[in-house]
């Protein structure tokens, strides 16, 4: 077992460095997730016009995987239509799955294929995934407040 | 005692783990198992099983024996003054959860009071919020002191002749505090409480005596003192069974059936509907025939030695929080800490990759987590076959995460 598959250098910076932290104003899509099994918390929000995410920040407590991911994400979807996002949302979890995707898509988030070798650890990598999910699936302007995920 | 000799006892402790030698110490979320009880439960199986209180033909004879026997086991090593006190359950949480529905329940009133500390485990706090939501009954909780402590002033002051229960654990889970059981049992009984003793963290590293600790209702668990998964036990004093309800129905427990009514039968057995944990209940007394030729009290100074100097060597390290009793002073047989802003469940994954298994997360007490302000802890806690090698192995593998996400997390 490799620790520098896990800890790659780009998910180190987004820990470190996190993009996007923050919260939007009125008018975003606002999702609270946890994972009560080890107390990992996100707040994320999309601000969504004409179908694209304009906007997105997420707040947070976690392990740097979770932290990192979600900071990842943000990146990968800012400025893309709300559907793309939830498409590579679910590529993102189809990898963590351990099944075949198209690497290409993912860019940079492909760093985070090495969580899949620690499986106590791959529900860190998907939380705020997760979320954003529930947010696209959530009405505009609408909250999903306190919401636990199982996986 | 010997750890190194006894080591050999236990199958699982020669597996490799990621390339290096298996350094377990997470004995507070589950103890390994020695051969002498994988043989029993294996004898059992392979010998004697068969369904007990029922039939009549020899193997039914045998396990009803056997069950049976294990029973007095338990009450042989909690110094219960009879096995009929002995309750077999799933586990700790079951039996505080059959406390606070078939005693609790009918006994609580609105105004009265349960008193527990905030550092509880949650399976020895939501049965009881559930209980007063049921009953109109308020927690009321103790203070705890910066170091873990629970003062017994505070006690004093907060037991009243409205208290009617008292909950607390023997050893906190967290933070590896010896609470005076014995002292807050007196306070209790002298305002006519109840006190329900969480011996989850406890009875697997000391010596237990239910009658010189006077507690009302002890519950602990088989898994975590090298006793099989899905046992537990209740002890309760034969008094208070015999008030308290059932809280499952239908076969073994019953007296007799009309179709409008039924009768239980006496206590333990009224509490054990459905058929009971057999092989679990056997594996648990191998457990406590283990734990006693080795010797609690023996075991008890072994596991406070090891987390003493587990505490003394993790305080050295720049950027270690200890949580609980500070380094010299007196505590049980774990060490709750976090290493600077490094989350604990990074921590956990690089002692893992050196073969080091340690609990990070809330360790079942949010509350707690909020009290220290932070998310979450790592655990480290020992056991019997611990050695001093495993600490150094803890120390080092701590040290490495510390370089690891130094550049990372200054």
């Amino acid at each position: 077992m490799q620790l520098d598959d896990l800890y790659r250098q780009v998910i180190m910076d987004h820990y470190q460095h996190p993009r996007n932290r923050g919260t939007l104003d009125e008018g975003a899509i606002s999702v609270d997730l946890r994972n009560p099994s080890c107390g990992d918390e996100i707040k994320l929000q999309l601000l969504v016009d004409g179908g694209v995410v304009k906007d997105v920040r997420f707040l947070g407590s976690g392990c740097s995987i979770s932290m990192a991911s979600a900071s990842m994400m943000t990146e990968a979807i800012k400025g893309k239509p709300l559907e793309e996002a939830v498409q590579l949302a679910h590529t993102f979890r189809a990898m963590m799955r351990g099944e075949d995707v198209d690497l290409d898509q993912l860019g940079e988030l492909e760093a985070l294929q090495g969580v899949r070798k620690f499986p106590a650890r791959i529900k860190c990598a998907t939380l705020a995934w997760q979320a954003l999910e529930r947010a696209a699936s959530a009405p505009e302007g609408g909250r999903v407040e306190d919401e636990t995920f199982g996986d | 005692m010997n750890a190194e000799e006894l080591r050999k006892d236990f199958p699982i402790l020669s597996e490799r783990i990621n390339g290096h030698r298996l350094v377990y110490l997470d004995n507070a979320a589950t103890s390994q198992k020695p051969r002498q009880v994988i043989d029993a439960v294996v004898r059992y199986y392979e010998h004697d099983n068969s369904n007990v209180h029922r039939g009549v033909h020899t193997l039914g004879s045998r396990a009803t024996e056997a069950y049976e026997a294990a029973r007095e086991r338990v009450a042989r090593f909690i110094r219960a003054r009879s096995p009929q006190e002995v309750v077999f359950t799933r586990g700790t949480t079951e039996s505080l959860n059959m406390i606070a529905h078939g005693y609790a329940r009918a006994k609580l009133r609105e105004g009265d009071e349960i008193v527990l500390p905030p550092s509880e485990h949650h399976s020895n706090l939501i049965p009881w919020q559930q209980a007063a939501r049921a009953t109109g009954a308020t927690l009321r909780y103790l203070p705890l002191q910066p170091d873990g402590t629970i003062r017994l002033e505070d006690v004093e002051a907060a037991v009243t002749d409205r208290t009617k229960i008292v909950a607390i654990a023997h050893v906190s889970n967290v933070l590896g505090t010896v609470n005076p059981v014995r002292e807050i049992a007196e306070i209790a009984h002298r305002h006519g409480a109840i006190i329900v003793v969480d011996g989850a963290q406890s009875v697997p590293h000391m010596p237990t005596d239910v009658v010189a600790m006077d507690c009302d209702f002890l519950a602990f668990s088989g898994h975590k003192m090298l006793g099989p998964t899905g046992i537990g036990v209740l002890y309760g004093k034969a008094e208070l069974l015999a008030e308290m309800e059932p809280t499952y129905f239908g076969g073994e427990m019953i007296d007799v059936v009309d179709l409008y009514e039924s009768t239980w039968k006496e206590a333990p057995w009224k509490f054990e509907g459905g058929t009971p944990i057999i092989a679990g209940a056997i594996g648990l007394a191998a457990a406590m025939d283990y734990l006693d030729r080795v010797g609690m009290a023996e075991i008890e100074r072994h596991d406070a030695a090891l987390a003493a100097k587990a505490v003394e060597r993790l305080a050295e390290i720049d950027g270690v929080t200890i949580f609980g009793p500070p380094p010299g002073q007196s505590r049980a047989g774990l060490v709750t800490f976090n290493l600077g802003r490094v989350h604990p469940h990074d921590l956990a994954t690089v002692l893992d990759a050196r073969g080091v298994a340690i609990r990070a997360g809330h360790h079942c007490a949010q509350p707690l987590m909020r009290l220290f302000n932070v998310p979450a802890t790592a655990r480290a806690s020992f056991y019997l076959y611990n050695t001093e090698e495993d600490v150094d192995a803890l120390v080092d593998a701590v040290l490495e995460a510390k370089e690891f996400f130094g550049h990372a997390i200054g």
